[in-house]
C-alpha cells in the first residue's frame, strides 16, 4: 500500500497489508476508511481518490491481487 | 544507441540538445514540435514563490512510455522524448518537455498535443504550489479532462 501527494502527508508513505479475505479495491479503500479517523479523513468517499494496482491506474471494483502493490493519490496534476 | 524515450529528473534540460539527438540518427525526420512548460508567477489570485513537484517512481515512466506507444500508433511520427522534471522548482524554471519528431509538421503537432493532453490527466505527478501565505496542493482541472476528451479519450481525473 502506498500513498502519494496530500495522502502520503496525511498517512505516510504507506504499509504491508495482509487482507483476511478477497476484496476490491473499494473494498480495500473502506477498510482503510474505517481503520482510522486520519484515514476516514483523507480517503473518505466524497474525497477525490485515485486507485492503482501495480502501478496502473485501476478501476475500485477490480478484484485486488495477490501481493499486489496498491496506492491511493489524489487526481494527477502534472505537466 | 538507442536513446532513452522517457526521463523523470530533478536536473534542468537543454532543449536545443534534446531535439538534436532526436533527429541527428534519422535523416527522414522533417519537423520537430517541442512543447515546454515552466514555473509560473501566480495560478489564480495567489503569488506563486516556488512549485514542487511529486512523482510515483516506476509507475510514473510505465505511464508516459504507454503514452507515446498510443502516440506512435495514432499518428506517423518517427520519435518522441518526454523529459519531466520533479523536486523543487524556481519561478520561470522548466517543468517539462515532449518533443516529437515526424517527416511532416501535422503528425508533429498533433502528437505533441495529444501526448501533453495525456500527461496532464494520466501520469502520476502531483505539484505543490509555495506562496507567501503558505503551501497547497494544486487541485485537478476539469479543462484538461476536456482537452484529453477531443482525442476520443475520457479522462475523468479532475472528477470527484
Amino acid at each position: 500500500m502506498r500513498y502519494f501527494a496530500s495522502l502520503r502527508e496525511a498517512l505516510g508513505p504507506g504499509q504491508t497489508l495482509d487482507l483476511a479475505e478477497v476484496t476490491t479495491l473499494g473494498g480495500l479503500r473502506d477498510q482503510l476508511i474505517a481503520s482510522s479517523a486520519a484515514h476516514a479523513a483523507a480517503l473518505g468517499r466524497g474525497r477525490a481518490v485515485r486507485v492503482a494496482m501495480n502501478q496502473t491506474l485501476s478501476d475500485e471494483s477490480v478484484l485486488v491481487r495477490d501481493d499486489a502493490e496498491v496506492a491511493f493519490f489524489p487526481p494527477v496534476t502534472g505537466g | 544507441m538507442q536513446l532513452p524515450r522517457v526521463s523523470i529528473q530533478t536536473e534542468d534540460f537543454d532543449l536545443s540538445a534534446e531535439v538534436a539527438s532526436l533527429r541527428q540518427a534519422d535523416a527522414g525526420v522533417g519537423a520537430v514540435a517541442a512543447f515546454v512548460g515552466f514555473v509560473r508567477d501566480r495560478s489564480g489570485h495567489a503569488d506563486i514563490d516556488r512549485m514542487e513537484l511529486e512523482h510515483y517512481p516506476g509507475m510514473t515512466e510505465r505511464s508516459i512510455e504507454a503514452m507515446i506507444d498510443a502516440a506512435h500508433e495514432r499518428f506517423d511520427i518517427r520519435a518522441v522524448r518526454v523529459i519531466h522534471r520533479v523536486g523543487l522548482l524556481e519561478l520561470q524554471e522548466q517543468i517539462v518537455m515532449v518533443a516529437v519528431a515526424s517527416a511532416h509538421r501535422g503528425q508533429a503537432f498533433a502528437a505533441c498535443e495529444f501526448l501533453m493532453d495525456y500527461l496532464k490527466t494520466q501520469a502520476p505527478f502531483w505539484k505543490k504550489e509555495h506562496t507567501p501565505q503558505g503551501a497547497r496542493w494544486v487541485d485537478a482541472r476539469v479543462a484538461d479532462d476536456e482537452a484529453l476528451k477531443r482525442w476520443g479519450i475520457a479522462a475523468g481525473n479532475a472528477a470527484s
